[in-house]
């Protein structure tokens, strides 16, 4: 990709982030905040292509650590995200105990 | 085209269009899972749409073509999901805001180990780093550096490891200062040899930026960690992004993109929240108690002290009660007993209300999470705008763990730290019970005249067992 493409990217990306977030409701600022930080453990991708293509013993330590780092944001980015937003929900019994612990199931295979 | 025809083999030529069409549906479901987090019923499935789109950017990266080292790779992600799922189940829903800062901080963290490993990279391979790589990684070490430390500071405080007061030491502008022009100088020396960089250099640079995430966040009192958490967040969003433009990744370009665009509107929305700028929160300690005009001089000041049985009498002859939770609330886990409280009063007929402050507990929306676990209905939890016009006419206001939310002072006194902060105006009720462990001020660090007017008693005790006391005397009456 050329520079400039990067750039148009990086410029319209910055709009619709702009743009998508707006008038939320106080109650929603947390668990927004913690959904938006998981997405940028998107990171581990940058891991992953560095330990994937390294050949220095270094690069493996940094590489691996990396991953271990972002995988920790994105999994317990998400994970959280749905334990706070499960509060929210309507609520149909008043044990439901197995829905925070339904959910990591598909939020772990996020992280691998 | 060619990877298009690769991918029956379930190999993605790298940059190649299979790959990047795989990343354009991933970005695309991050974008579908904000938009739906914005709204109260879709926002769990919001949540879910990007987790998704998360996976299908992880095994896209996964296929490519000529990825090894497999060993560590499933190294690094057992080990850390092992650490983010086991985290996430445990920590305590009022924990949550540390949680976040500590994965904030972990995001950033990759992001400076992903710089630092690409100008190895570039070194090792002897020929000139082009600048449109350099600059972006760079920019991710620095920032990537900050966040994490500035994360972790925000963590600590958080959790109590150092104290929540700001801390700061004599000239700490001009010492940041320093080290940041000091760290545009490195990364412009870097930039300039970027025939042949020097390693020493950067790493330099790397613990410039560690030194000033440290001295930027420790200054500010606790009560702003959120606004500074959120910003930290958006920080991370967009070092992935330069991250993005290193490794010419259209991923982690626009997820870090959004990230960052949307993190800036949602920092600056909770600092309207709390009537600060960004700007304030940043460089003015917030709960800077000596400079404060309503800072507690030290000296005992007539106030009204009851206990559990008067407060029992009060509450259950009383017409509207409007209860307002803070933090201590949380920490003494006390939504319960409350709950408790409540569900005796109303069934004498009491109008039973909870006055939710925009930033109550740590976090906004935080309180209304923790009292949603406590079974609380939805439509008893008010916002301030809605409850403060009834207030002249309830009867008594009962304030639970909060303090500085509850301030006249920020109404008042113009000299206040917190003058202008929005405040539930609980002193215009009839009368107020205070429950409180001591007189001590509350998170910002400033003396709350609350507790001296004329109608307002103070019960001092533990929230959870005050709570419970006042839920068994209103029994016996």
């Amino acid at each position: 990709m050329s520079l400039m493409t990067e750039v148009t990217i990086f410029v319209l990306a910055a709009f619709v982030g702009f743009e998508v977030i707006s008038k939320v409701p106080t109650t929603l600022h947390t668990p927004l905040m913690s959904q938006t930080n998981a997405i940028h453990g998107i990171v581990m991708l940058g891991g992953l292509i560095v330990v994937g293509f390294a050949n220095d013993g270094l690069e493996y330590v940094i590489g691996t650590i990396a991953i271990a780092f972002g995988a920790i944001n994105i999994v317990g980015g998400f994970m959280v995200t749905d334990r706070m937003l499960g509060m929210f929900s309507k609520k149909p019994k008043p044990k439901p105990k197995a829905e925070p612990s339904g959910s990591p199931s598909s939020d772990g295979s996020g992280g691998g | 085209m060619s990877a298009l025809a690769q991918i029956p083999a379930a190999v993605l030529e790298p940059g190649g269009d299979g790959a990047t069409a795989l990343y354009i549906v991933a970005f695309s479901l991050f974008i579908i899972g904000v938009r739906r987090g914005t709204h109260p019923t879709t926002a769990k499935q919001g949540n879910l749409i990007a987790a998704g789109g998360m996976a299908i950017a992880v095994v896209t990266t996964l296929l490519l073509d000529g990825i090894g080292n497999w060993g560590l790779i499933v190294a690094g992600l057992g080990v850390g999901t092992a650490v983010g799922v086991i985290a996430s189940i445990r920590v305590q829903m009022t924990e949550m805001p540390q949680m976040v800062a500590l994965y904030n901080g972990v995001g950033g963290g990759a992001v400076a180990l992903i710089a630092w490993s690409e100008i190895r990279h570039g070194i090792s391979l002897g020929h000139e780093i082009p600048l449109d790589e350099l600059i972006p990684v760079l920019f991710a070490a620095v920032v990537g550096s900050v966040s994490f430390w500035g994360s972790n500071i925000a963590f600590a405080k958080l959790q109590d490891l150092i104290p929540t007061r700001p801390l700061a030491v004599p000239g700490q502008q001009v010492i940041n200062a320093l080290l940041l022009v000091g760290i545009v100088a490195a990364c412009v020396d870097i930039a300039v040899n970027n025939d042949d960089p020097s390693q020493a250099i950067f790493i330099g640079v790397l613990i410039a930026a560690a030194l000033l995430g440290n001295l930027v966040v420790l200054p500010i009192g606790g009560a702003d960690m959120p606004v500074v958490i959120s910003l930290l967040n958006a920080f991370t969003g967009l070092s992935a992004a330069a991250a993005g433009f290193a490794l010419d990744n259209v991923a982690l370009i626009v997820a870090g993109t959004l990230v960052g665009s949307s993190g800036t509107i949602l920092t600056m929305e909770m600092a309207t929240a709390m009537n600060r700028s960004v700007g304030n929160v940043l460089f003015a300690g917030f709960g800077g108690a000596p400079s404060g005009g309503a800072g507690g001089s030290g000296e005992e000041r007539p106030h009204t002290s009851i206990g559990a049985q008067d407060a029992a009498i009060k509450l259950a002859y009383a017409d509207s009660v409007v209860i307002v939770p803070g933090y201590g609330l949380a920490v003494a886990q006390a939504q319960h007993a409350i709950k408790e409280v409540a569900d005796e009063l109303e069934k004498r007929g009491v109008t039973v209300g909870y006055a939710i402050h925009p930033v109550a507990g740590r976090m906004p929306g935080h309180m209304n999470v923790l009292l949603a676990e406590a079974d609380v209905p939805y439509e008893q939890l008010k916002e301030m705008e809605e409850v403060n016009p009834e207030l002249p006419r309830t009867d008594v206001a009962v304030v639970v763990g909060a303090n500085d939310v509850t301030n006249p002072a920020a109404k008042n006194d113009p000299d206040s730290p917190i003058a202008g902060m929005p405040i539930i105006e609980v002193n215009e009720a009839q009368q107020v019970i205070v429950i409180k462990r001591s007189l001590s001020p509350g998170f910002a660090g400033i003396d709350n005249d609350l507790f001296y007017e004329p109608n307002t008693s103070m019960l001092f005790a533990d929230a959870k067992q005050a709570a419970a006391d006042i839920a068994a005397e209103i029994q016996q009456l």
